[in-house]
């Protein structure tokens, strides 16, 4: 019938724009980027938010998807925008669209976007990893002896080949806690190309002591935003737009 | 008793296998119930991958009519694939649900779907992992009952010693009334055990219970009788048949996976059974006689299943949909209904005639018209009559050049290799018929990029037909037929760029064979093949014929069978065939009769538009066809108001 619609077809504009930021929790942080994308866009059809889409033989609802977590991570922060074509109510989205997603995929905020380059204030993020089995000391030393390096090299498996790439620079701050079965990392990287990520991390702790990890790492996202004026806090991204909205 | 949830274990794996989002549940719709509420517990498994046993309509349609009980609860479980199952036998985890994650061997019974019969070992890898005893005669009051259902089940004899017991036909009210046989059952304190609940079930006739018949050999290997051994227990266990789909319209809520599955789309049955006759396919034999659902009742579950879902594709499913009664008011109603959604209408299965593109072209109205299949089946005219698909070629011709000429850039046709009677001259004829097509089709369009492609592959005789008495062809000879073809179309000089061909080879249809047609004495060739690492044997790059050959030999070395005497042997009349205890309401003599007819290239009628011809099903089950026209009207849908637009007042 009309998915692949004639390219001559009416187009309608958006007419606003809003912003969201979801989480990925529990038993969903093993859903990929793509399963995400596919059971967001089922979501907002359920949630009958009118949707803007482009032009073209197949439209595509206008979405645009920043920085996802790798899969098997967890996350407080992950963050979308959408196109609609009728002004929805920031609030009533929140609601419905937190209603209609599986209990694991939760929308925590949503800001109508009143203020541009959205995905450049994501300037860094907070990752919380738990290694179960690890001691602090351990994870304290492997940590001191990477901060101690200006660099630290790592391999990662990409689609192109192996890419070597530095995993240090980009860590800004990072600090070890004591959990209830486990050492906690907690580490503030700051995004860049390519982005380390929490694997790299303990990719290159490995590297520079000697630090095994046996049981699978627990990782969550807990921030996603603009560096902060003391150089190292994750600040909440939907500031500005808020901001914008009140004034 | 409670029973724990295996996530915290499993979770520790999942970082390391592909893919662990099949493995977590979560989809939308799912149901997960306290355990200690339920009377009766369910285990449903698809055994393939996830990704392809989750859309199963059988599997969602049973899962929700067995949790809508009040003393019920149902949940799922997949095959897993081996990088999983290698670490679940290192870590000790169990064949888990997808749904709350509990372990399979807690349940009271494990029902699997066989749409093939190539699902067979995926079956003993989750029985063995589920810690429950491979052989059905070792288990106790503490473990599942295995139960198996799907077309495969039509002859469960292969799996017999794997299985308590088979259930032919539809499920829906057969599960209910097993259901209300375990809880009795478990309500009078369990007397008698397991072959007491056995007992109830066979004799009640809602199942096959492979254990309470015995099968006599004669000394040349064929089969001197299958009879009861316990006093009760019918002769023959007969299918069951769901009247009146209206009054079933499951799945209300389908399961929506947030992992990718092989069919992204929403589907609605629109009828059940197929009387076209066409004599190679179980399917329309065996689900006899047609029930349509009326338009009302599928404009309903479409609008249900769009808003429980937001899938942006319908399909509208059966064995042959161009032929339900109202199909052309459907598709009419529906394209109206969804004009200005991002909706999409499919009709899997297509008809070769030029109602079937008038069809197709209010389906994709404003649409792009992409590709249109159909299934001539078989290359001459001769061979169809055979088969009894009543195509000729000039209704092929006649039906591609009006889909050409209405914008479709390129026709699919489906064909199958080793047909009975078959020559190397009715293959080669279908090279020339996609000459003849892409001919057509250029003229009717004007365009030179339109294009044509063959699909064929190994036809396997299935129980229940009138093949069923047929030799298979061997599958040197059908390799040796695909590439004679594939050369012919090669070597068109004028059109052959134009015509593309997908074909498979002979060996797996080997196998399939074996399986499908085997007896009790086959289950010990699967045992062996399993036990040798075989999995998966519906993926090429799992299959290993090979392996399947090699366990053939050492379960067959004592018996006066081997492969061969399974699949390329023709059978007679005479002989006791392994599924002749199981009824499918087809009267042997009519299976027989249509055999001969076959053979003579005689064809027969649909007996939806025709006087009855005696197949047997109706008189014998108790069943009528049903199919409209209903002359209902399709309204509109009405508009519900968006309860996130702002100042829309919800």
């Amino acid at each position: 019938m009309a998915r692949d619609r004639d390219p001559g077809r009416e187009i309608v504009p958006a007419v606003q724009k809003l912003r969201i930021q979801h989480a990925k929790r529990d038993r969903l942080r093993f859903t990929s980027h793509r399963d995400f994308q596919r059971a967001f866009e089922r979501a907002l059809k359920r949630a009958g938010v009118p949707m803007a889409y482009s032009a073209g033989f197949s439209p595509h609802p206008k979405i645009s998807y920043a920085n996802a977590a790798p899969t098997g991570v967890a996350s407080e922060a992950e963050y979308v925008e959408i196109g609609v074509v009728k002004v929805v109510d920031p609030d009533k989205l929140l609601a419905v669209l937190d209603e209609v997603l599986p209990p694991g995929l939760d929308v925590l905020a949503v800001v109508e976007a009143r203020t541009p380059d959205f995905v450049a204030r994501l300037e860094a993020s907070h990752w919380r990893i738990e290694l179960p089995g690890t001691s602090v000391e351990t994870l304290e030393q492997a940590l001191a002896a990477f901060m101690s390096e200006s660099e630290v090299l790592v391999d990662r498996l990409t689609k192109s080949g192996i890419r070597t790439f530095d995993a240090r620079t980009a860590v800004i701050r990072a600090n070890v806690e004591m959990g209830s079965d486990c050492a906690i990392l907690q580490v503030v990287v700051r995004h860049g190309v390519p982005a380390v990520r929490p694997d790299d991390v303990l990719a290159a702790l490995k590297k520079v002591a000697d630090f095994a990890q046996e049981i699978p790492p627990r990782v969550t996202r807990l921030a996603q935003g603009p560096l902060l004026e003391d150089g190292w806090s994750v600040g909440d991204p939907f500031t500005l737009d808020r901001e914008a909205t009140q004034a | 008793m409670t029973v724990q949830s295996v996530f915290p274990a499993l979770e520790q794996l999942l970082p390391r296998v592909q893919k662990p989002v099949q493995y977590v549940g979560g989809e939308l719709n799912a149901v997960v119930k306290p355990w200690e509420d339920a009377t009766v517990r369910w285990c449903l498994m698809y055994p393939d991958a996830y990704e392809v046993g989750i859309p199963n309509q059988g599997v969602q349609i049973l899962y929700e009519v067995l949790n809508e009980r009040a003393d019920t609860l149902c949940e799922r479980t997949y095959a897993v694939w081996p990088d999983l199952e290698k670490l679940m036998r290192e870590n000790g985890v169990p064949q888990f649900t997808v749904d709350a994650h509990r372990p399979v061997g807690a349940f009271d019974a494990l029902g699997v779907s066989f749409s093939t019969e190539l699902g067979y070992t995926n079956m003993l890898t989750a029985i063995d992992l589920a810690g429950v005893p491979l052989h059905a005669v070792d288990r106790d009051e503490t473990h599942p009952l295995v139960i198996a259902g799907g077309h495969a089940a039509f002859n469960p004899e292969a799996i017999s010693m794997f299985i308590d017991g088979a259930v032919l036909g539809d499920g829906e009210q057969a599960v209910l009334a097993i259901t209300d046989i375990i809880a009795d059952f478990k309500a009078q304190g369990s007397p008698g055990g397991r072959d007491e609940l056995l007992m109830r079930l066979a004799k009640s006739g809602v199942m096959y219970v492979p254990a309470f018949y015995d099968v006599e050999y004669l000394e040349d290997g064929r089969i001197r009788r299958v009879s009861p051994n316990r006093p009760g227990v019918p002769w023959r266990v007969a299918k069951h048949t769901v009247m009146d789909l209206d009054e079933w319209p499951y799945p209300k809520a389908p399961l929506v996976p947030i992992a990718e599955s092989v069919h992204e789309r929403m589907s609605v049955e629109i009828f059940r059974g197929c009387t076209r006759g066409c004599r190679f396919c179980q399917a329309g034999m065996i689900t006899r006689p047609v029930r349509e659902r009326s338009m009302t009742t599928i404009a309903d579950m479409v609008a249900n299943g769009l808003e429980k879902t937001g899938y942006e594709e319908i399909g509208l499913l059966s064995l042959s949909s161009a032929d339900h009664s109202e199909i052309a008011e459907i598709a009419k109603g529906l394209a109206d209904r969804y004009e200005d959604s991002q909706t999409s209408l499919s009709l899997p299965s297509t008809r070769v005639d030029a109602f079937n593109i008038d069809l197709a072209n209010e389906l994709s109205r404003n649409g792009r018209r992409s590709g249109l299949t159909f299934a001539p089946e078989g290359g001459s005219e001769r061979i169809r009559k055979v088969i009894n698909k009543m195509v000729t070629e000039e209704d092929l011709i006649r039906t591609v050049t009006a889909a050409y000429a209405s914008g479709w850039r390129q026709v699919k046709l489906y064909f199958m290799c080793g047909l009975p009677t078959e020559e190397d001259e009715d293959v080669l004829q279908i090279a020339r018929l996609a000459h003849e097509v892409i001919k057509a089709g250029r003229e009717a369009s004007g365009r030179k990029d339109i294009r044509c492609t063959v699909s064929i592959g190994g036809f396997v005789p299935k129980p229940h037909t009138p093949f069923q008495w047929a030799a298979q062809l061997d599958h040197e000879t059908t390799d040796s037929r695909l590439y004679k073809l594939r050369d012919a179309i090669r070597q068109d000089r004028e059109f052959g760029k134009s015509i593309g061909v997908r074909y498979h080879d002979g060996k797996p249809g080997v196998v399939e064979g074996l399986l499908s047609r085997g007896d009790r004495r086959v289950g010990k060739v699967i045992e062996q093949v399993w036990r040798d690492g075989q999995r998966f044997d519906g993926w090429s790059e799992h299959f290993s014929y090979d392996r399947w050959m090699a366990a053939a030999e050492i379960a067959f070395a004592d018996e006066p069978v081997d492969v061969n005497w399974y699949t390329i042997r023709e059978r007679e009349l005479s002989e006791v065939l392994a599924w002749d205890h199981l009824d499918s309401g087809l009267d042997k003599e009519w299976l027989w009769d249509d055999w001969q007819d076959a053979l003579s290239e005689v064809e027969v009628d649909d007996c939806r538009w025709t006087p009855c011809f005696d197949c047997g099903v109706c008189d014998h089950m108790g069943t009528e066809i049903q199919v409209g026209p209903t002359n209902a009207v399709m309204l509109p849908m009405p508009v519900i108001p968006s309860r996130v637009v702002a100042n829309s007042g919800a």
